[in-house]
């Protein structure tokens, strides 16, 4: 049987074999902790997450004091999210987030909300892009964050977020952006786009799992934050813990790769998600792209293949790797979030897959992925009531169904 | 998550894919689910007398739901009308060994098996009434 076939580069990525090598040493050789002030095991440990840091802050165009390293953007996200809260109380209970961000964002603000802080919700447009007017709108004399996140974890689309920044520093509001599906894929840059706090995690860009970053602005404003997590003082008190020292030189080597790379490989990526659409769309009808179609990041499309079933569909094609907005495959009853806050309809939600291109994508895996694709929905629409009475001329919409949850 | 071998069976091979004629005095139709929930079943049974000769299916739904539907036309078949009303969903999910998550598929195979069961019992009483 032929290896299945790994699409689903949003969800995590292979550790890129140059990283590996660069992180070996640090596990058996250079095994020091980073806070022993005191010996040659602890200044070599500390070199190496000192030249990390200068390599993931100049990634993102920031200074290596304002890198805390964490164990990933979860951790950054709630850091970012709680710090703020509790650090600038004083000033007001007001946080701005958007509907269809990753649960690491939401559920922190969830839990501030019933501790008595205001949070609200951008809707985005039906592409997904927030309308900068709502968040001018939104902003009041209470409001000390807003967190909006760069790219959309499944539907790969762009925020702008220069504007939303030049926003938030006009209006006297830290911004916090969860960047983990932008940095490594695209340029940013905390100067130019104005960003305060942004989060980040390695694994999303060919490192190891189980670290990350957050990026809090030093200068033009200070932030401050109340840490998490207590105890060594680690990280200028923000993040005490012995650092994770192989997982950051994994993770500064991965985006130097990444940034080395990237003008080539985004031109690449867009080829392969584009001959991939192409093929598929070209092939089934009612097929409908997720998201704003420009504005989205190369390795990524998210298609809802009408009258089928989101997991349904994955199964009729265990040769590729890939996730779905379905219901079925999360632990809720609800489809995606995101596509329900683009107005995308739930059965729309239910049918939808996302499909990723990375590093390791080629032409061949991506043709082979699109004739299953197309094979495999065309085999579930031959078995699905639904497509037989659109074929029948009948409107689903005029259909007495019974709700069964 | 992985699925039980009769389960992957039914999926990938589902049994008595199809549509009957709606309108034939025989036959019953349940449509059972919803799109907006994510699954949808129509089942259709014939009868001849009081024993099923024939039934289809079309699922719209994820892998169990299908293979639930399936393995319920196969069960069907060949069954009287009252051996029918007794299949029950703990049942399907014994035969093809359901995880907890599937078990409203299931139900929603016994649900369709039902509706369909009074379609045909309506129309006959119908019948009569003539
Ligand atoms: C947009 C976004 N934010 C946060 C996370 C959480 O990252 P991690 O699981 O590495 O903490 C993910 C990944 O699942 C993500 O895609």
């Amino acid at each position: 049987m032929k290896k299945t076939i790994f699409m689903d580069y949003q969800s995590t990525t292979p550790v890129d074999k140059r990283v590996l090598d660069a992180m070996a040493p640090y596990f058996t050789e250079v095994y020091g902790n980073p806070s022993s002030r005191n010996h040659q095991f602890g200044w070599e440990a500390e070199d190496a997450v000192k030249a990390s840091r200068e390599t993931v802050a100049t990634a993102i165009g920031a200074k290596e004091s304002e890198i805390i390293f964490t164990s990933g953007a979860t951790e950054s996200n709630n850091l970012a999210i709680f710090g703020v809260a509790e650090m600038y109380r004083e000033k007001g209970n007001h946080i701005i987030t958007c509907a269809t961000e990753h649960n690491a964002v939401l559920d922190p603000c969830e839990t501030l909300e019933k501790r008595g802080y205001k949070v609200t919700r951008l809707i985005p447009q039906a592409d997904g892009i927030i309308d900068l007017s709502d968040l001018e709108k939104a902003i009041t004399s209470e409001t000390i964050l807003v967190s909006i996140m760069y790219v959309n974890n499944e539907i790969g689309v762009i925020q702008p977020i220069a504007e939303i920044g030049k926003i938030c520093r006009a209006r006297g509001v830290l911004f916090h952006t969860d960047a983990t599906q932008a940095v490594g894929k695209i340029p940013v840059c905390v100067e130019k786009d104005s960003i305060d706090l942004l989060s980040m995690s390695s694994h999303k860009f060919y490192g190891p799992k189980g670290v990350g970053a957050l990026y809090v602005r030093r200068r033009n404003p200070r932030v401050r934050l109340s840490p998490l997590v207590h105890g060594g003082g680690q990280e200028r008190g923000m993040r005490s813990g012995t650092l994770n020292v192989p997982g950051i030189v994994g993770m500064a080597k991965a985006l130097e790769l990444c940034l080395q790379e990237m003008p080539e490989e985004t031109v690449r990526l867009n080829n392969l998600r584009n001959r991939f659409e192409t093929q598929v769309m070209g092939a089934l009808d009612y097929c409908f792209i997720n998201g704003n179609r420009d504005r989205r990041i190369a390795g990524n499309t998210n298609i809802s293949f009408a009258y089928v079933e989101g997991e349904g569909l994955m199964m009729a094609m265990p040769e590729i790797a890939v996730s779905s907005g379905s219901a079925c495959t999360s632990s809720s009853l609800e489809p995606s979030h995101v596509l329900k806050a683009l107005g995308v309809k739930d059965e729309l939600a239910h049918s939808s897959i996302r499909f990723g291109f990375g590093r390791f994508s080629t032409e061949e895996e991506v043709d082979f992925a699109a004739s299953k694709v197309v094979l495999a929905v065309k085999r579930l629409r031959e078995l699905s009531p639904l497509y037989e009475m659109v074929m029948e001329g009948i409107d689903l919409s005029t259909v007495k169904w019974t709700d069964h949850h | 998550m992985a699925y039980s071998e009769k389960l992957l069976d039914h999926y990938n091979n589902p049994r008595n894919v199809g549509s009957l004629d709606k309108a034939a005095t025989n036959v019953g139709t349940g449509l059972v689910g919803a799109p907006e929930c994510g699954d949808v079943m129509k089942l259709q049974i014939q009868i001849e007398g009081d024993t099923i000769v024939d039934a289809k299916f079309r699922t719209y739904g994820c892998g169990s739901a299908i293979a639930s539907s399936s393995l319920a036309t196969e069960w069907l078949k060949g069954k009287t009308v009252s051996e029918a009303l007794s299949i029950k969903n703990t049942d399907i999910v014994q035969e093809l060994d359901l995880p907890p998550v599937k078990i409203h598929c299931s139900v929603l195979a016994e649900d369709a098996i039902k509706a369909a069961l009074e379609d045909i019992r309506q129309k006959q009483a119908g019948n009569q009434q003539e």
